[in-house]
């Protein structure tokens, strides 16, 4: 028989454990989609993105007039029914999606798009994504043309106007909550410095699936500050993480040996591994030195010589494409299919070697002064894809007689050489490609742009076919034709491959890790690779409820 | 010497002698590739398999052992030499020099030793050979290795300065030119000695973790620090288990270096 204290002691156990069962119910009845950053976000303010981890909240926030359907890769209308480019890039006219409202419930209007466009533009604001706008000095027109269409015009021709405004979140011009204020699937909820950023599902988000529910099917995304690898794969392992956004070749093996159907390889990303020689006219380089990576022929022969399958099979395990160009296989429209991967023949290398006015002096090889050629190669140090494609390239390079030296640098000092003191002689390099449109490279290819690794900044173009390729990016810019701007752009990447002033060695895979729990994924080779239809993504097991 | 000492200094012999006849027992070029035989086991003809790149696992491990083992003691010597100098004169002199001498080793000491060793790598010529290379490496870490042997040193010699004896014979008028080389250095010898062999495993650690960061040995050419990179894949230490024959070689390296520094340590108490 129960005493009364043991009685009460009892129903209090009851009600203790009633709780704890509908607090386990009602955590395990949320869904959350949890991956990780590498970093902290550097800005929540959508205007001011340039790091990766502040471009995923962007991604997963902002609310933009068009976006690019990773998977198609065509683009889309979100907060744009429709829009229209004319007068020649100058100008784009947008139809506005009537009944939408912002997360605090502020209703989006015109105004918005003409508060945003003037922040974007706002020389002050210094904004990476703005500054894509600008082809040319001047002020920016937004103007209301109705209660939902808004015209912009720029001082010139944008090249691909449309789609830069898939890095446009659009702002509230009178919500109290300013960039708080969002449009996209997911807003804001909690950050905490160093561990995470939670982002709860925007209960305003105007989107509906085909059955007429709320989008998203999320209630939140935690987004974990998390930098070592290691410890990533290790938390998705236990279950404790649903994606790995990004993933190199070892650790897909690695994950892949272990749970085969979480990991993904969603084919060549746009991503290239570069490597360039040094041809600034005024780098510290010995005039034979300068005189060799100037010439068509060596660089052709060094590009020939390396075997990039061995690159694709060894370094990269069979993950990555050997790249014929600028333009990855995954870029579909803008591929010149015409382009040959280099054919690595011994023959080939010796003749353009020899053309060059290169020959045998004994196991080395000789300029036409009896210079011994031999360079160095850097790279930044701690990436071992990087040190073993020098290896190999090392090797691939000494049966023909040449001494490659390879350093690596911290990722400062590199910088620092090939952007200011020029104080190298040749550097492989992985280049972020984030967009398909050749516009996009317009930094790389122009004579006079910072970016033309090889020889920046110049003047007046010091190559005849670099004055070509000038010609030709400034034209395929300012043309709304497509047809032209492949027929441009196809004319480049042959000037690119037949001068090689850039090595493209190869393009690696988009690989990434998704949970089986995660529903509705279609893995794309664009960025983010995973989530890009965060909107639609659903946890496996959770009640979503209709909203 | 005891037994453990005796069997301490007979691997160390073997660990050397087989890497200074590295070109007699290695079936295969360090740097050469077989391309077709990556990552592969133990054979007749890989003894310890072959790296990513395909590379003989045992003659590489050899050339390291080489590296590693002939390299860390010269920047040992090279470090305690300048620590002996520059410790020695503080607590020999004394006074103001001494203030000086400690003060700029804790300020050496709170540097930080991986950001210098980055600093000064970048400032390298880009055109060096990989042996040049490697050889820089090892002077560098013996210039920047003397800071916590001179503390010790500066410590020990002031106290010998302070010891009867030592007062003794410089009441009785030895000149100190004399009171140096005949009194003060043969009493420092076992902490000069003791130092040596405390930084060679040091140095051989420095190199091994400039390896894990990319930044030691460059390539062809091995080392204990570029082969240890390859433990970083945990699974595939599970499933290769000759992968740790640099860790292990590592481990038995340092540790006969403790056993025998043992006897430079009861000789020194």
């Amino acid at each position: 028989m129960l005493t009364r204290s043991t009685r009460v002691r009892y129903k209090l156990m009851q009600f203790t454990m009633a709780l704890a069962l509908a607090g386990l119910a009602a955590a395990s009845s949320a869904s959350e989609l949890r991956f990780c950053l590498r970093i902290d976000p550097k800005t929540f303010n959508p205007l001011l993105v340039e790091d990766d981890s502040s471009e995923a909240i962007r991604y997963l926030t902002g609310g933009v007039l068009i976006r690019l359907n990773r998977y198609t890769q065509e683009l889309e209308g979100e907060l744009a029914t429709q829009w229209k480019v004319s007068e020649n890039g100058r100008r784009i006219d947008f139809e506005l999606r009537p009944g939408v409202r912002f997360s605090d419930g502020t209703p989006f209007t015109c105004e918005d798009v003409i508060y945003t466009m003037r922040l974007l533009m706002d020389p002050k604001m210094h904004s990476a994504v703005g500054d894509s706008f600008r082809s040319a000095p001047g002020p920016v027109e937004s103007k209301c043309a109705g209660a939902s269409a808004v015209t912009v015009r720029f001082p010139a021709p944008v090249a691909a106007l449309a789609l830069q405004f898939d890095q446009v979140a659009m702002l509230s011009a009178h919500s109290a909550a300013k960039e708080a204020a969002v449009l996209g699937p997911f807003e804001l909820g909690e950050y905490k410095p160093g561990v995470y950023v939670l982002l709860r599902r925007n209960p305003n988000y105007w989107k509906r699936d085909a059955s007429g529910r709320a989008l998203p099917y999320l209630d939140s995304i935690r987004l974990d500050i998390q930098q070592n690898r290691e410890l990533e794969l290790l938390r998705f392992r236990r279950g404790e993480l649903d994606i790995v956004n990004k993933l190199d070749p070892e650790l897909y093996d690695r994950l892949s040996s272990e749970m085969p159907h979480a990991v993904v390889d969603a084919g060549p990303s746009l991503d290239w591994e570069t490597v360039f020689f040094n041809q600034v006219e005024n780098a510290p380089l010995p005039e034979y030195k300068r005189r060799w990576f100037r010439s068509d022929d060596f660089r052709r022969a060094i590009s020939e010589g390396i075997r990039r399958d061995d690159l694709v099979r060894i370094v990269y395990r069979g993950h990555a494409r050997a790249a014929v160009g600028p333009v990855s296989a995954a870029n579909r429209f803008w591929l010149n299919p015409a382009l040959q991967p280099a054919s690595g023949s011994e023959s080939a290398v010796l003749a353009l070697l020899e053309h060059a006015g290169f020959h045998r002096s004994g196991s080395t090889l000789v300029d036409r002064d009896g210079n011994r050629v031999e360079f160095s190669m850097i790279t930044n140090a701690g990436n071992k894809l990087h040190e073993r494609t020098l290896a190999l390239i090392q090797q691939d390079l000494a049966r023909f007689g040449i001494q490659l030296n390879v350093v690596t640098l911290d990722f400062p000092s590199l910088v620092e050489r090939i952007s200011r003191t020029f104080n190298y002689e040749a550097v492989l390099m992985a280049f972020t490609n984030l967009d398909l449109d050749p516009s996009a490279q317009m930094n790389i290819w122009l004579s006079s742009a910072a970016n033309h690794q090889w020889n920046p900044n110049q003047k007046t173009p010091a190559t005849p076919w670099e004055a070509e390729i000038d010609k030709l990016m400034v034209a395929q810019a300012g043309s709304q034709d497509r047809t032209k701007r492949k027929t441009y752009f196809d004319r480049v990447q042959q000037i690119v491959a037949d001068k090689v002033p850039m090595l493209f060695l190869v393009n690696p895979n988009a690989l990434s890790a998704v949970s089986p729990n995660v529903k509705n994924v279609a893995p794309a080779a664009l960025r983010p690779q995973i989530y890009w239809n965060a909107d639609r993504l659903q946890i496996g097991g959770s009640l979503v409820s209709e909203r | 010497m005891s037994f453990k000492q005796k069997v301490a200094l007979a691997i160390l012999g073997i660990a050397v002698a087989a890497s200074l006849g590295a070109g007699l027992l290695a079936q295969s070029p360090y740097s050469e590739q077989f391309r077709d035989a990556i990552s592969a086991p133990p054979s007749a003809h890989f003894w310890l398999g072959t790296d990513e790149l395909g590379r003989d696992r045992f003659s590489r491990l050899l050339y390291g052992t080489r590296v590693s083992l002939l390299l860390a003691p010269a920047a040992a010597l090279l470090a305690t030499l300048i620590a002996a100098l520059i410790g020695g004169a503080a607590g020999y002199l004394g006074g103001r020099w001494e203030r000086f001498v400690t003060a700029g080793v804790d300020l050496f000491l709170s540097l930080p030793w991986l950001f210098l060793l980055l600093a000064v790598r970048a400032l390298l010529p880009l055109n060096t050979s990989p042996v040049t290379s490697v050889i820089i490496t090892f002077l560098l870490l013996g210039c920047l290795g003397w800071a916590a042997p001179a503390r010790m040193i500066r410590a020990g010699t002031r106290m010998l300065v302070n010891s009867d004896f030592l007062v003794q014979a410089s009441a009785s008028g030895v000149s100190r030119w004399r009171l140096f080389w005949r009194h003060l250095l043969p009493n420092l010898r076992p902490i000069l000695l003791a130092q040596f062999w405390i930084s060679i495993p040091l140095f051989i650690l420095s190199e091994a973790n400039l390896g894990l960061l990319g930044l030691g040995v460059s390539e062809p050419l091995p080392s204990w620090g570029a082969m240890l990179r390859d433990l970083e894949n945990y699974s595939a230490v599970l499933q290769n288990p000759w992968i740790l024959a640099p860790a292990i070689l590592l481990v038995a390296v340092v540790g006969c270096l403790q056993l025998l520094l043992r006897t430079e340590d009861s000789v020194a108490c």
